[in-house]
């Protein structure tokens, strides 16, 4: 993986090429389509929802008054658009399962 | 949009990939990602976004039913934090 902890599209191509045998440029360009599709999805205020993953959910706020924290000053934050993550039950739950299994591999 | 929706659309753009393919590919992408966090790492996408778990601590719950008070577990949740670029296209 390319770097130590953190996944990026890189590792995402190169497990579509692995899997698949799609070379590697067209695993790149497939993750990047699947980003463009969600992104244009959500820019067109759809929410999408992809069963055994998650919903990523658009919600509008309202205007409001805040305030700079480091002056005291009132300014208004205007009204505007902003992007949730509901994870599915099945990620909770695997989240939940391999915690659990770091938890017993660090206690043994 | 849903899954199935997704699909489709990649299976327009990359008409040389049998649908069969297409679904694998989706798959692959978010049970990598899922299987990334259940591992207790991060995800990061740039413009898109950043994905990750946050603690939560054990607490004294309550069934919601009986009002009876139940001990829940400490553990790891989703959380998804969107990108700047993402942020700047949902408010243009």
């Amino acid at each position: 993986m390319s770097d130590s902890d953190t996944l990026t599209r890189a590792d995402l191509a190169e497990a579509i090429h692995g899997e698949i045998g799609l070379s590697r440029g067209d695993s790149a360009r497939m993750v990047e389509k699947v980003l463009l599709h969600l992104c244009e999805a959500l820019s067109r205020g759809e929410n999408v929802k992809i069963s055994g993953f998650g919903s990523f959910v658009l919600r509008d706020k309202g205007e409001r008054v805040g305030r700079n924290p480091k002056t005291g000053v009132e300014v208004p934050i205007a009204p505007r658009r902003v992007l949730t993550f509901r994870a599915s039950q099945m990620m909770r739950d695997r989240i939940v399962e391999g915690d659990r299994a770091a938890g017993e591999a660090g206690a043994a | 949009m849903i899954r199935s929706e997704l699909v489709q659309l990649l299976g327009t753009d990359n008409p040389d990939l049998s649908p069969r393919e297409v679904e694998r590919i989706v798959a692959i992408f978010f049970d990598s990602i899922t299987a990334h966090l259940a591992a207790g790492k991060r995800v990061e996408l740039r413009g898109f976004g950043a994905f990750s778990t946050r603690a939560r601590v054990a607490r004294v719950g309550r069934n919601p039913r009986t009002g009876d008070p139940v001990d829940v577990e400490a553990k790891s949740v989703p959380y998804f934090k969107p990108g700047k670029e993402m942020r700047a296209r949902l408010n243009v």
